[in-house]
């Protein structure tokens, strides 16, 4: 290997080690050090409030073997996989490749007008986005009972997890509309031209032309709103995680536990397993890209 | 590229990297900060200006408005006024806070553990033992010193009352007052169904069958007895503690909690009979803002009968400044005492049960100005300023000499200083306590989720042992 090939910016080893550090200083001090603090906390007893909010005892791998055991942590972990199932891998994925899909002919105003909505969704801040919804869904006077004519029906009491998994489709179709969009104008006319003349439908173009032109995006697209739905708090400012725990999704789950139950060193520990699970969904993402390629 | 001098670059690197253990100490040191704190009684003592804050769980126009409109004018303006003449300059803010207790105390936690927060704070007697142990409140006498005792106020102030702010024999705050439950219920409705304006049932079967004759309106629910983990602590005070009462046991007596036992099974029956019965709205138990939907509805007249604190009349329905103000408050309610499971089946054999609470004004032990802080404290718990805070309304406020003023002016507040009172009940002032509360909010809830009551409770001993690290001190029979 030539040295300009194995130093492309001609910096030599010190140099590019004194650009890395700030990078790599940063990350120690905002991923890494509160990563270990994690790690920490989880091994105490530590609480709000109380003498173990003074005096924490460390008691190991207690908080892990406890969660392991504990069904509400089964039954959390068991409504996070709906959660990103059906919110984002089923959900957003399709819900923002047939919006792209439909909207590549589509003319240039409904184009525009489309986009702009399903934009919106996307863009505004979550206490807005869910006060909306909490008034949309409403019991008393809500505008989807006033459509359906369902006066009466609690939709977040009576089907909350469809409540929330409809909730962040419509919050997060933007990201994967906007990705396929930019996708879809990849895949060369003439093929489709092909495709459309051999006689073959939306679904054969789709999976025999447009899928292998896209496979990388899909992936991409996959792995990154699977991993931000699978860390997603807003459903909480919906349901807070009720009806009892119906909705209680693993952050929320934290969050009741470490604060409104005060058991941080819990919390902590919970954490920690769910950075681990965010760890191999990315390595199994990564892995799958680098194959596909 | 190669041309840039980068001879500079190592010192910023060492800065950076000293700030990273600098923060990750913090981070460590920060675990057994509690006990560190060292604040002076004396420090700034004599200063010509001074920064007070107050926080509480008020805001003007939402919860407690009109707690946060006191402050807003009458404490602080007063206040500042008096500084002023003794040469002073005061500047005091209110932090207002318009959300459920347990947020309210989430965040009051964080804020004393990060020693910021506002110099007074306002907690439920409820919080005292676990904020104290966690060294975020600490003895007046430590934080003032000994001089705390002189205060005129103290001998106004009943033992019973006293014990909000107290914990472990030492008094960490002022209390602001004490409360007592009732059964509210809409004369209105009443008649309709046929029912008596001078109602009192004297059981549970009695609530029951009221409750079913109510059933027979439409669009009206019939009983709001709180459940459910999203109602927080209101569950417990409102609902299966003045049940268990009427069932005839304490929570905690006699060094001991009650387990699995037939008087908890009891409570969790009833709830389920009136489950079962249609008599209660399970979606109000369960929806995360549904005890403020509870009070909305009452006070349109859509629920028969709902047990609450005198909060409740005060501050919810009160036509004048309420959250959910009805304008016909005065001449369509109605009360009654919460009935025993049967005649004579309550605590020391008691017909009636209720449940008593009260939070107080705390001083933040990492304030500045310890000695104004608690000028401050007292001003706001003096005669003047109470009955300012009420404005003309009635309150059992902790002070006997306002309270000689003011209660006879309002029938309900008559009744629950003299009638409810007398038989009314206390929470244990333990630290643990808020965990077996949750441990009570979570049977009910899975009682309103469809579990049956015996499995609750058996779900109940499991998280109330474990809450207290040990099964030596519950009872179970």
């Amino acid at each position: 290997m030539s040295d300009h090939a194995a130093d492309a910016a001609g910096l030599g080893r010190p140099r590019a080690a004194a650009f890395m550090a700030p990078a790599l200083l940063l990350i120690t001090a905002f991923l890494v050090v509160p990563a270990l603090w994690t790690l920490v906390l989880g091994a105490t007893n530590y609480r709000l409030t109380g003498l173990a909010a003074a005096n924490p005892q460390f008691v190991g791998t207690g908080n892990i073997t406890e969660a392991l055991s504990d069904p509400g942590f089964g039954w959390s972990l068991w409504l996070t996989l709906l959660f990103v199932l059906g919110s984002a891998i089923f959900g957003q994925s399709l819900a923002g490749l047939s919006l792209a899909w439909s909207l590549r002919s589509a003319p240039k105003v409904v184009k525009a007008v489309v986009e702009t909505l399903v934009l919106m969704a996307w863009i505004l801040p979550s206490s807005v986005v869910a006060f909306l919804w909490v008034a949309y869904l409403s019991r008393h006077g809500g505008t989807l009972n006033a459509i359906l004519q369902t006066p009466g029906t609690d939709w977040l009491i009576q089907h909350p997890m469809a409540s929330i998994i409809v909730f962040n489709i419509w919050r997060g179709t933007a990201f994967s509309m906007l990705l396929f969009s930019a996708a879809l104008s990849a895949v060369p006319p003439s093929q489709m031209e092909s495709a459309r003349l051999a006689g073959a439908g939306t679904l054969a173009q789709l999976r025999d032309v447009v899928f292998p032109h896209i496979r990388g995006h899909v992936l991409t697209n996959t792995l990154l709103i699977s991993l931000w739905t699978f860390n997603d708090f807003t459903p909480y400012l919906l349901t807070a995680g009720g009806p009892n725990h119906a909705t209680e999704i693993l952050p929320v789950f934290i969050y009741n536990r470490a604060l409104y139950g005060g058991e941080l060193g819990y919390g902590s520990a919970i954490s920690f397993l769910m950075l681990i699970i965010n760890l191999v969904i990315a390595l199994f993402y990564v892995r799958l890209l680098r194959e596909r390629r | 590229m190669t041309g840039v001098p980068l001879s500079s670059s190592p010192i910023p690197r060492r800065s950076i990297l000293i700030g990273t253990v600098g923060m990750a100490a913090a981070a460590l040191a920060s675990c057994d900060k509690a006990s560190s704190s060292t604040s002076s009684t004396s420090a700034n003592a004599t200063s010509r200006t001074v920064t007070l804050s107050i926080a509480a769980n008020a805001i003007s126009g939402g919860k407690s408005s009109k707690e946060a409109d006191w402050f807003a004018k009458y404490v602080i303006p007063e206040f500042i006024k008096a500084q002023q003449a003794k040469g002073v300059t005061a500047t005091v803010s209110f932090q207002p806070s318009g959300v459920d207790d347990e947020q309210y105390k989430s965040k009051l936690a964080l804020d004393l553990k990060s020693k910021s927060g506002a110099d007074i704070v306002s907690l439920d007697g409820i919080w005292v033992g676990e904020f104290a142990q966690a060294g975020y409140i600490k003895p007046l006498k430590d934080v003032v010193g000994s001089s705390v005792t002189s205060w005129e106020g103290w001998s106004q102030i009943p033992e019973a009352v006293q014990a909000n702010a107290a914990f472990d024999g030492n008094t960490f705050g002022i209390p602001a007052g004490t409360d007592g439950r009732v059964l509210y219920f809409n004369k209105k409705l009443f008649a309709q169904a046929g029912l008596p304006a001078n109602w009192q049932p004297t059981s549970w079967t009695d609530l029951i069958s009221a409750g079913e004759k109510l059933a027979t309106l439409s669009g009206v629910t019939p009983l709001q007895i709180d459940a459910g983990t999203a109602m927080g602590e209101a569950t417990t005070m409102q609902g299966f503690l003045p049940l268990l009462v009427g069932a005839g046991q304490q929570i905690y007596a006699n060094g001991k909690w009650q387990g699995n036992t037939q008087a908890v099974r009891d409570v969790l029956t009833f709830y389920q009979a009136i489950l079962a019965k249609k008599l209660e709205d399970s979606t109000l138990q369960l929806a995360a803002k549904g005890r403020d939907e509870s009070f909305g509805a009452f006070a349109q007249g859509k629920i028969g009968v709902l047990a609450e604190g005198d909060y409740f009349w005060r501050s919810v329905i009160n036509p004048n400044g309420g959250d959910a103000p009805m304008a016909t408050r005065d001449s369509d309610v109605g009360w009654a005492f919460i009935p025993a499971m049967a005649p004579g089946k309550g605590v020391g054999g008691a017909d009636y049960a209720s449940m008593s609470g009260g939070g107080g004004y705390f001083l933040n032990p990492s304030t500045p100005y310890p000695q104004q802080a608690w000028e401050l404290l007292t001003f706001m718990s003096s005669k003047a300023a109470i009955l300012a805070r009420l404005d003309g309304a009635a309150q059992v406020t902790a002070r006997k000499d306002v309270n000689s003023e003011v209660l006879s002016k309002d029938p309900l507040l008559s009744f629950v200083s003299q009638k409810v009172l007398p038989l009314t009940h206390y929470r244990p002032g333990l630290a643990v306590y808020p965990q077996v509360s949750l441990a009570l909010q979570q049977a009910t809830a899975d009682v309103v989720s469809g579990k049956s009551p015996a499995d609750a409770a058996t779900a109940y001993q499991a998280a109330l042992v474990k809450a207290l690290g040990g099964a030596d001190q519950v009872t179970t029979s």
